[in-house]
């Protein structure tokens, strides 16, 4: 089972996401990530939706997903030619004896500590998920108090566009 | 004007003549502006029969059904039928009544959330909550409805929706950017499949549902001489089938004949025409013969490849794709497939012969009975069960006749209301009912609605006290561990019949049947025949 890329742009509307993700689990199509947002036209949101399966699930997911009347253009990313970024937010127990290794941690990572208090660091990353893998586990040891991801949105290289 | 007025407007220039629908207080409002509108409005006692009246209609009428109903439970009772629309893919606009807006969200009186609850088997839905919406919405919906591969679309319209005044604004042409049905095939794909048609010893089409909603009846029949290819079915084929002749086999899968299976053994190139091969039907090409090359069109990509590892997948409207393929010079062997389609025409004509007993009748010879009495240019439709095989592979449709039957979801209860949307789309045909005293049970207060709107249809009515499809499955994959399966206590339905001043009367055995048939069918007034038949009497 491989992972598979999608971005997906829909019409921006009331019900859009609950439609396709209502697909999802009606078909049996499992969803490793889905990240939503609107584009530079308000209409249209785009979405990146990350599945997990063979190359006939992933057909399976196209072909459907573009049945829906609301979905306007469906294109599969190719993972070598594609940037994918996932945005985190992880707070983390600090004191004054650990506060500093963890923004040591933090700068080799160029993450950036957006909140702190007494007892806690609040930490913004940006990157692949292999490196918020990387960074979870160091910060493991200080106890993960609790984080958000974003999910992975993509985007491809080059002067290529989802629209052509 | 109303949002209740601009709505039935729409509906007119839209062409709509006949709406099934149920009333209620949220949809209040558009009925009220229906009465003075030239629309006819049929009353059926559920809105569950209204969903399948306005379907069955569609099929027979080939434009766009419409049901109403109204908000929470209306809406709810409308599924079952927008589900088997879904299926069948029959093109259907399902209007439903809805709470304030409101209200929405407060779980108010008859609140439910029906564009939640039909997502997964609509074509597509809408909640309306501007008045100013509602003309183009509904004029989208219809085409949504009518077009590439046809479906269901629901609409439901807040009380307040329909009762704000408006500013009516014709709607403009529809154009939407997510929805843009391809119709005209690949033109490597039809070479491809040309090809494989020459180098095919034994070529063989499998003809579905597909074929209807594209118009292309004809095509096949022409396609078929023209290249002597022999014709196999769907269950939502049979109804699209019936110019092929002599070419025309029979019905394929577990339910289907001898013969039609044994064409899709046999073959060596099988092209699919609109048919999903659902599980019923796909087990044996699959499974029996993964030798043969599958060329599959389809107007609805999402079906090539779904069910059946396809070599030339073709999408396109079935109709214009045959027209491309036909334009081509295939250079096939033209007597060869003769010779294999009279192998199979040979086996078809094997007499079957039926097991008579004296004190019931036998369904499938009374079907076959059926068949000649009416020269097979009835219009039949059926329930769900035993009697819908008995159906399928007996009753020989001709030009005329059609076939409506609930095929992808099976569902009991459709044959009844179906009969009479079949009978006020073409009231000049004799529409029979075929029924099973199960399936009969679950729409009965139709009669009704027969009686009341003078709908002449003829019930063919199978009575066996049992649900005999089931009682047959209990039988031979539950060692015949009968259960819940018995149906004592049913009227005497002749007697019921009766008392909707609806004309009925039951034969015996066998010998009455060529009377008895021959007099249900006489005048155009509604008639129930009451068929005993032995509770062990087999599906095939």
């Amino acid at each position: 089972m491989a992972k598979h890329i999608l971005s997906v742009l829909t019409e921006n509307k009331a019900g859009v996401l609950s439609r396709i993700s209502g697909l999802f689990s009606r078909r049996g199509f499992n969803i490793d990530s889905l990240a939503v947002g609107t584009t530079q036209d308000e209409s249209i949101s785009r979405m990146t939706i990350v599945v997990n399966g063979d190359d006939y699930i992933v057909e399976q997911v196209c072909k459907q997903l573009n049945k829906l009347i609301d979905v306007i253009k469906i294109k599969r990313l190719d993972d070598n030619d594609t940037v994918s970024r996932e945005l985190s937010l992880i707070k983390v127990a600090a004191n004054n004896k650990t506060r500093s290794d963890i923004i040591q941690i933090v700068d080799i990572f160029r993450a950036k500590i957006i909140d702190v208090s007494h007892e806690t660091l609040t930490i913004e990353m940006t990157g692949t998920e292999e490196k918020h893998q990387a960074l979870i586990d160091l910060l493991t040891p200080y106890e993960i108090k609790e984080m958000v991801k974003t999910g992975t949105v993509s985007i491809e290289r080059g002067t290529n566009i989802i629209s052509k | 004007m109303s949002g209740a007025k601009a709505l039935i407007k729409t509906l007119e220039n839209e062409g709509t003549e006949v709406i099934f629908g149920y009333p209620g207080a949220a949809n209040a409002p558009i009925y009220d502006e229906l009465s003075k509108s030239k629309i006819r409005h049929i009353l059926p006692r559920g809105e569950q029969a209204a969903a399948h009246a306005a379907s069955s209609y569609a099929i027979m009428s080939g434009k766009t059904g419409v049901c109403m109903a109204t908000s929470g439970p209306g809406a709810t009772n409308l599924i079952t039928g927008i589900a088997n629309a879904y299926m069948d893919s029959v093109p259907l606009i399902a209007i439903t009544g809805q709470v304030a807006t409101s209200m929405i969200g407060r779980d108010a009186f008859q609140e439910v959330d029906i564009t939640g609850a039909t997502a997964p088997f609509c074509k597509h839905n809408y909640l309306i909550k501007d008045a100013n919406d509602i003309a183009q919405t509904l004029k989208d919906a219809f085409y949504i409805a009518s077009t590439g591969r046809p479906g269901p679309v629901v609409i439901d319209i807040p009380i307040d929706v329909s009762t704000s005044v408006i500013d009516y604004k014709p709607p403009h042409k529809t154009d939407i950017r997510g929805y843009k049905p391809n119709v005209k095939g690949h033109p490597l794909q039809i070479r491809k499949i040309c090809s494989a048609i020459a180098q095919s010893k034994r070529p063989l089409i499998i003809a579905g549902g597909g074929v209807g909603a594209s118009g292309a009846e004809q095509l096949l029949a022409e396609f078929s001489q023209k290249y002597q290819i022999p014709v196999v079915t769907t269950l939502m084929g049979i109804n699209h089938s019936s110019r092929c002749g002599e070419l025309l086999i029979g019905m394929i899968g577990t339910h289907g004949v001898l013969e039609a299976n044994t064409a899709v053994r046999k073959s060596d190139c099988i092209i699919v025409l609109g048919a999903r091969l659902g599980d019923r039907a796909y087990t044996i090409v699959h499974s029996e013969n993964s030798d043969a090359v599958i060329a599959h069109i389809d107007i609805d990509p999402a079906e090539i490849g779904k069910n059946v590892g396809t070599h030339i997948p073709i999408v396109g409207d079935i109709s214009v794709v045959l027209q491309q393929i036909m334009k081509q010079k295939i250079d096939c062997n033209v007597s060869e497939n003769a010779r294999w389609a009279n192998s199979l025409i040979e086996l078809k004509k094997k007499k079957k012969v039926f097991k008579d007993n004296k004190q019931t009748a036998n369904p499938k010879s009374a079907i076959r009975l059926l068949s000649e009495l009416t020269g097979g240019s009835a219009v039949i439709t059926t329930e769900v069960g035993q009697n819908q095989i008995w159906t399928a592979n007996n009753y020989s449709l001709s030009g005329g006749g059609a076939f409506i039957t609930s095929g992808g979801l099976g569902t009991m209860g459709f044959g009844l209301p179906a009969a009479i949307g079949a009978k006020v789309a073409a009231p000049d045909k004799t529409v029979v009912a075929v029924e099973g005293d199960g399936s009969f049970q679950m729409s009965l207060s139709e009669l009704a609605t027969i009686k009341q709107w003078n709908i002449p249809i003829k019930i063919m009515l199978f009575n066996n006290s049992q649900l005999g499809m089931v009682r047959e499955l209990q039988r031979m994959k539950y060692s015949s561990n009968y259960f819940a399966v018995g149906l004592d206590g049913s009227p005497d339905f002749v007697k019921l019949a009766g008392a909707y001043g609806i004309e009925a009367s039951r034969v015996s055995s066998n010998d009455e049947l060529p009377d008895a048939i021959s007099k249900m069918l006489r005048g155009d007034i509604p008639y129930l025949l009451e068929i005993p038949v032995d509770k062990d009497e087999s599906t095939l």
